[in-house]
């Protein structure tokens, strides 16, 4: 496995600056655990983020079948989750899951890429609410879907983010 | 039990993302991921996707396991998974073993805790329900 590191100059992790997804993909996704997934941006809204998971035989969790194992899924709905959060604040602010669940519907296809689409549906001033799902082409036909309850960390109002 | 012939407990993805059986207690797998570039979300700490791969390939294998030793050849899939996620984890070996609360016939009920230095102070916990489907010894 090709060893990632993190880029010193992280621009989400400015406070000031309104944040974009689109953006800030390069480098949230550039090392540690999202770059090892092969995480990529897709498209996003007012307060929702869509990533995509390529397939790859590494990630693969079924002796069986050539299917994205449940794992990298579960991790890549976390991670859009925070995102949605981001993007519905409109600002990179610190959080951490406390909560998520993952119900699966169905394997992914057989060698499909899977793609993540998570909803920011409400924030107070210390949690955020997400729901999301997993597809691997028809959002319509999901491969998981998820409910998750995540934590802003220390001074969220000042959206000090030294230490996201 | 080291005589047993053990069933493979480890998937594509949990030895790519650096999951090993770090040992056996009571005859109940313990898993370790030890805190390599690939788990880790922010600076110094687990991602919490890293965290719940290790505590869902650690319910597997508990699984795999117990169906081995009742002579049992079953493919798993998973129903879900609930995780709590108690305190960060620092990027260090961190450690996962479940306990089976129900093996039924088409399903079972797991629950799988993490831990770093202390044990009694886990880091992350997960109920998850799991699809059985035994394969008889006549099948193909």
């Amino acid at each position: 496995m090709e060893k990632q590191t993190s880029p010193q100059e992280s621009p989400h992790r400015d406070p000031s600056a309104v944040f974009d997804p689109a953006a800030a993909s390069p480098f949230l996704f550039a090392g540690g655990h999202p770059g090892w997934l092969g995480l990529a941006y897709r498209a996003h809204g007012e307060d929702w983020t869509e990533l995509t998971l390529p397939w790859r035989e590494d990630l693969v969790g079924d002796d069986v079948r050539r299917v994205i194992a449940s794992g990298p899924i579960f991790s890549m709905l976390d991670m859009g989750g925070g995102m949605a959060i981001w993007t519905r604040e409109k600002r990179f602010v610190p959080v951490a899951t406390l909560d998520m669940r993952v119900d699966y519907q169905r394997p992914a296809g057989e060698k499909a890429d899977v793609i993540a689409r998570c909803e920011c549906f409400r924030t107070t001033r210390s949690a955020a609410f997400v729901r999301g799902i997993a597809h691997d082409g028809d959002p319509d036909d999901p491969v998981a879907t998820m409910a998750a309850v995540y934590m802003t960390i220390g001074n969220a109002s000042g959206g000090a983010a030294k230490n996201g | 039990m080291a005589e047993i012939d053990r069933p493979d407990l480890l998937s594509n993805y949990a030895r790519s993302l650096g999951i090993e059986v770090s040992g056996f207690e009571d005859g109940v797998p313990v898993l370790c991921v030890s805190g390599i570039d690939a788990i880790e979300g922010r600076p110094g700490h687990f991602h919490g996707g890293a965290t719940s791969g290790l505590l869902e390939t650690a319910g597997y294998a508990a699984l795999r396991v117990a169906l081995s030793e009742n002579g049992e050849d079953a493919q798993l899939k998973p129903i879900n998974i609930t995780v709590q996620f108690l305190a960060a984890a620092k990027k260090a070996p961190l450690f996962a073993k479940a306990r089976i609360t129900k093996l039924g016939r088409r399903s079972a009920n797991v629950t799988v805790e993490a831990w770093q230095e202390e044990r009694d102070r886990p880091r992350a916990s997960a109920v998850m329900n799991v699809m059985i489907q035994r394969i008889e010894p006549g099948d193909s």
